[in-house]
């Protein structure tokens, strides 16, 4: 590190030392070409495809709270549905208790509680997964 | 219910307020001080701030009080109002906290790049601001009536007082702290009072709450009115009254026909055991057993629970005083964890309200009577726990909703008068203490004007509101790039427009009967979706007016912090 640091050092004092430039006839083609850019760079400047990476992040953590979404929807739309439905589930007794409350009165906040936190474990793992991605190139 | 105790936990609570408030202005001035301070605030800590803050009157009094008179249906209030942190976490508590947005208005700039966006955002801030507050005023009126027997507009106004002066001296509000152990405070007070009731149920052998048949007096009764009411009576019924009855004098013993009776404030009634309780007009008369269905307490009872549904789940992420201490989170992982810890407190606290509701149905049923079942959680403890220890317990509830009404208050107050002295005043500190004054002062009115409302009603209405204009905007804002200025615009003047003409009309003139009535009185089933199509519609019409920087934003809005990547230079103008 230091030996490199050195050296470039004095190549900037002898500039009459650095080598000739030669022009490029024939550029290689052919061969891979290495990314120019970082990919964080290539969000910065927006190209196209720096792009593509933001949309696929958004997509994908926009797909997973859909999923949540419509899960919750089942269940908080589909409860007064199926009471609706089969009124004969309103007097149901479960434990004591009248199943819609139990139902509403107690268990679906543990259930809210667990949606949530399969959510924020899936939303930090896509996040992780998008970090290790951009940042490795 | 006039009780010393009661007088003397109210004066604490209000004199900790004040001091706390005093003592603040030192310990942090600026909302970056604040930021700062909080870094080091875990996000259960944070979680306890915004449930202090969320828990309102509407939550602490009002909730049982719906139990009470409409049943299992109303259930869905406090689901609603857990449940919509489910949809924040999901949907935008991590973006919303990357935008660095300190208020509703901020995100609005931030996203959409217009300074006329964010000025309707303003006005909507305040008015949902001003509904929210209102009924928190007119029910502290009716706690204090109860603990001391003041008249009505004496509770708001010191509310009003309380939080106006704390406001203005710049303390209270910005310490997490504080707000944390308010919601530990009134977990307590609705808590310690409910095992004692339950006790009291289980010792006078468990009766059930469902029963066949029309509820009744379990001894004989002596009921007073604090304000004039129309009963119905469904059975003839034998008591002895005092005071002005369907317009004539009475004092002493009374046959009330089967009918209306016109009952005038100051009055009282004293019915035997085992008489039926007359229900006020407006409340609808079941029996346990329905009482205890769902679907069954209000006229379009299917409809009413899905619009509370919508309102509940998708306001909850509109209301001005919540997104404020999402900026208190450190990043937007933080701001996840936190959310989820909030979903687990509300779950908590949000058990006790319906078991409250339910004893009501049994021990206190006269308040079916008077009209004030928001009194509920109030009554209960005294009338079943007698000598020092019930006057104990109810001075402990009566400090759980003052602070309840302090800190709410507090918090819409702040995000209300910050945005009048910013956005409509031209900002600066001389702006904001005109703004704290007018934020106070509306809805001080109001309540004061208004016919009294159950509070968890109004409350509803006020995030009908916010589901109709904000949630399309945090939304669509968040996860579409092709939202434009005009769309946005237009969603949010249509939807905001809508659902706040449905309340005016609601709260000054109904309340309405039949289809209009369900309607007006729960708008979130056509507001919201219109509002979202609206904005969908106009900003597919006008592709040009996407803002220039949409791709900056998305990048600020979605990427993790820990990524080294150019998030735009924007800051918001009120932190």
């Amino acid at each position: 590190m230091t030996e490199r640091r050195a050296g470039g050092r004095s190549a900037e004092r002898r500039p009459a030392d650095r080598p000739r430039r030669e022009v490029v006839t024939s550029p290689r083609t052919l061969a891979a070409r290495r990314p120019r850019y970082s990919l964080t760079r290539e969000i910065d400047e927006q190209t196209q495809l720096g792009e593509v990476y933001m949309r696929s992040l958004v997509r994908t953590q926009l797909r997973l709270g859909l999923f949540v979404c419509t899960l919750l929807g089942c269940v908080v739309g589909g409860l007064p549905l199926l009471f609706l439905l089969v009124p004969e589930l309103r007097e149901v007794s479960v434990l004591g208790l009248p199943l819609p409350w139990l139902l509403l009165g107690g268990l679906i906040y543990p259930l809210f509680v667990l949606g949530g936190h399969l959510y924020v474990r899936s939303a930090e793992r896509n996040e992780r997964d998008f970090a290790d991605l951009v940042d490795r190139t | 219910m006039s009780s010393a105790y009661g007088v003397g936990a109210v004066v604490v609570v209000v004199l900790a307020t004040v001091l706390i408030g005093a003592f603040g202005i030192r310990l942090s001035r600026t909302t970056s001080d604040f930021y700062v301070a909080s870094r080091t605030v875990s996000p259960l800590w944070n979680a306890s701030a915004i449930g202090g803050e969320y828990l309102s009157g509407a939550s602490f009094l009002g909730v049982a009080g719906l139990i009470l008179a409409y049943g299992a249906d109303m259930l869905w209030l406090p689901v609603g109002w857990t449940g919509g942190y489910l949809v924040l976490l999901v949907l935008i508590s991590a973006p919303l906290r990357r935008s660095g947005a300190y208020t509703l208005p901020d995100f609005a700039e931030a996203r959409l790049e217009s300074m006329a966006v964010r000025r309707v955002a303003s006005v909507l801030v305040v008015l949902i601001g001003w509904l929210y507050l209102m009924p928190q005023f007119q029910s502290a009126g009716l706690v204090l009536r109860g603990v001391t027997g003041a008249p009505v507009w004496v509770g708001g106004l010191l509310v009003a007082v309380v939080v106006a002066v704390n406001v203005l001296s710049g303390g209270m509000r910005s310490i997490t702290f504080v707000q944390a152990f308010q919601y530990w405070l009134k977990l307590t007070a609705l808590a310690l009072p409910l095992m004692f009731i339950l006790l009291a149920w289980n010792a006078d052998g468990r009766p059930d709450v469902a029963r066949e048949g029309p509820p009744v007096f379990a001894e004989q009764t002596t009921v007073s009115f604090p304000t004039d009411v129309v009963v119905k009576v469904a059975r003839a019924t034998g008591v002895t009254a005092s005071g002005v009855i369907d317009g004539a004098r009475v004092d002493g013993p009374l046959t009330l026909a089967e009918g209306r009776h016109q009952v005038s404030h100051d009055a009282e009634l004293t019915f035997p055991a085992g008489a039926l309780v007359p229900h006020v007009e407006n409340l609808p008369a079941l029996t346990d057993a329905e009482w205890a269905l769902p679907l069954q307490g209000r006229d379009h009872p299917v409809y009413a629970t899905y619009s509370l549904i919508l309102a509940t789940f998708l306001g909850t992420m509109g209301l001005p005083h919540v997104l404020v201490r999402f900026y208190t989170n450190p990043d937007g992982r933080a701001a996840r964890r936190t959310t989820l810890a909030v979903l687990a407190l509300l779950g908590a606290f949000y058990l006790l309200p319906a078991v409250y509701g339910a004893m009501g149905r049994l021990y206190t049923p006269e308040l079916l009577m008077t009209g004030r079942t928001d009194a509920v959680v109030l009554t209960l403890p005294s009338r079943l726990v007698g000598g020092t220890l019930g006057e104990l317990l109810t001075a402990l509830v009566a400090a759980g909703a003052f602070a309840a009404f302090l800190s709410t208050s507090s918090g819409l107050t702040v995000s209300v008068a910050g945005v009048i002295g910013q956005d409509i005043l031209g900002g600066g500190v001389r702006a904001f203490r005109v703004a704290t004054v007018l934020a106070v002062i509306a809805p001080l009115t109001l309540a004061m004007m208004a016919r009294a409302l159950a509070v968890a009603d109004v409350v509803g209405l006020a995030f009908a509101v916010a589901a109709s204009s904000f949630c399309p905007l945090l939304v669509l804002g968040i996860w579409w790039r092709r939202l434009t200025t005009t769309g946005a615009m237009a969603g949010l003047l249509t939807g905001g427009g809508l659902a706040g003409l449905a309340v005016a009309a609601t709260i000054i003139g109904g309340p309405f009967s039949g289809w209009w009535g369900a309607l007006l009185a729960q708008p979130a089933a056509w507001t919201v979706p219109i509002s979202f199509l609206v904005m969908i519609v106009v900003s597919l019409a006008t592709p040009r007016k996407v803002p220039a920087g949409v791709a900056r934003t998305m990048v600020r809005l979605h990427t993790p912090e820990t990524l080294n990547v150019d998030r735009g230079d924007w800051h918001p103008r009120s932190a």
